[in-house]
């Protein structure tokens, strides 16, 4: 590969990722009001989900496996 | 520029990526910064010199952070004469939803509203509520992180305890 291409890529690759961090950001633990949210649960009806989990493992002979990362309160 | 320094920029802008948001959080050790820098709506005090401070952050959609409030009422009743002052930063975006939550819980406390969120972001807390207990120099001497029921509140006690005898 030439020299010059070579650093072109180099040159646009920092370009690009510098350009896409701007994008990338946490939600701060004070941020959280929406997530914190019941309605933000996954696990809205605790009595629905274990009958859900009941039927499941009954024909799928496995279980759980279903929570998400970075959601809710994010308290304690 | 050569391509290997062009190499180490690139390497460096990704890690820097990757750390960039983990702030520094307040440690123990650390000196309390001034607190008029940094907009507090509310009656900051004057001054702190001298004072135990249990500088606590709260929001209104935050579960322990009800629980905490009775807790703090009680510090301060018992504290209070002694030099304890509570500063409670609340940290709700939208102003009607910390005094919502202050009707439902009374405060006989200082409560502070942190509109911008400067200050918690200084602080760098990882968790709500979080709180930093300051002795009489400034000086952060414990920090909490969560709010536990009696197990907090009695923490609370053993370190104001060991700080007033000092």
């Amino acid at each position: 590969m030439p020299h010059r291409l070579k650093k072109f890529i180099l040159l646009a690759g920092l370009v690009v990722i510098a350009g896409m961090q701007t994008g990338c950001d946490t939600v701060k633990p004070w941020q959280r009001k929406t997530l914190a949210d019941p309605t933000m649960s996954g696990d809205l009806i605790p009595l629905q989900s274990a009958f859900n989990d009941h039927i499941y493992f009954s024909r799928e002979m496995a279980s759980g496996g279903k929570g998400v990362g970075g959601g809710g309160c994010g308290c304690n | 520029m050569n391509t290997s320094l062009l190499k180490k920029l690139l390497m460096a802008t990704l890690i820097a990526g990757t750390y960039v948001t983990a702030l520094a959080a307040m440690k123990v050790g650390d000196s309390l910064p001034d607190l008029t820098g940094f907009k507090l709506e509310g009656n900051v005090p004057d001054s702190l010199k001298g004072k135990i401070v249990i500088l606590d952050f709260w929001a209104s959609w935050c579960g322990p952070c009800r629980e905490s409030f009775p807790a703090m009422n009680d510090l301060q009743k018992k504290y209070g004469g002694q030099g304890l002052v509570i500063l409670a930063v609340n940290e709700d975006e939208v102003a009607s939803d910390m005094q919502d939550f202050l009707k439902e819980n009374k405060a006989t406390f200082t409560v502070l509203r942190d509109a911008k969120q400067n200050l918690v972001g200084a602080a760098g807390i990882q968790t709500m509520p979080s709180s930093l207990v300051i002795d009489g120099t400034g000086t952060v001497r414990f920090v909490h992180a969560g709010f536990y029921g009696d197990k907090t509140r009695k923490e609370y006690e053993t370190q104001i305890e060991s700080l007033l005898k000092k």
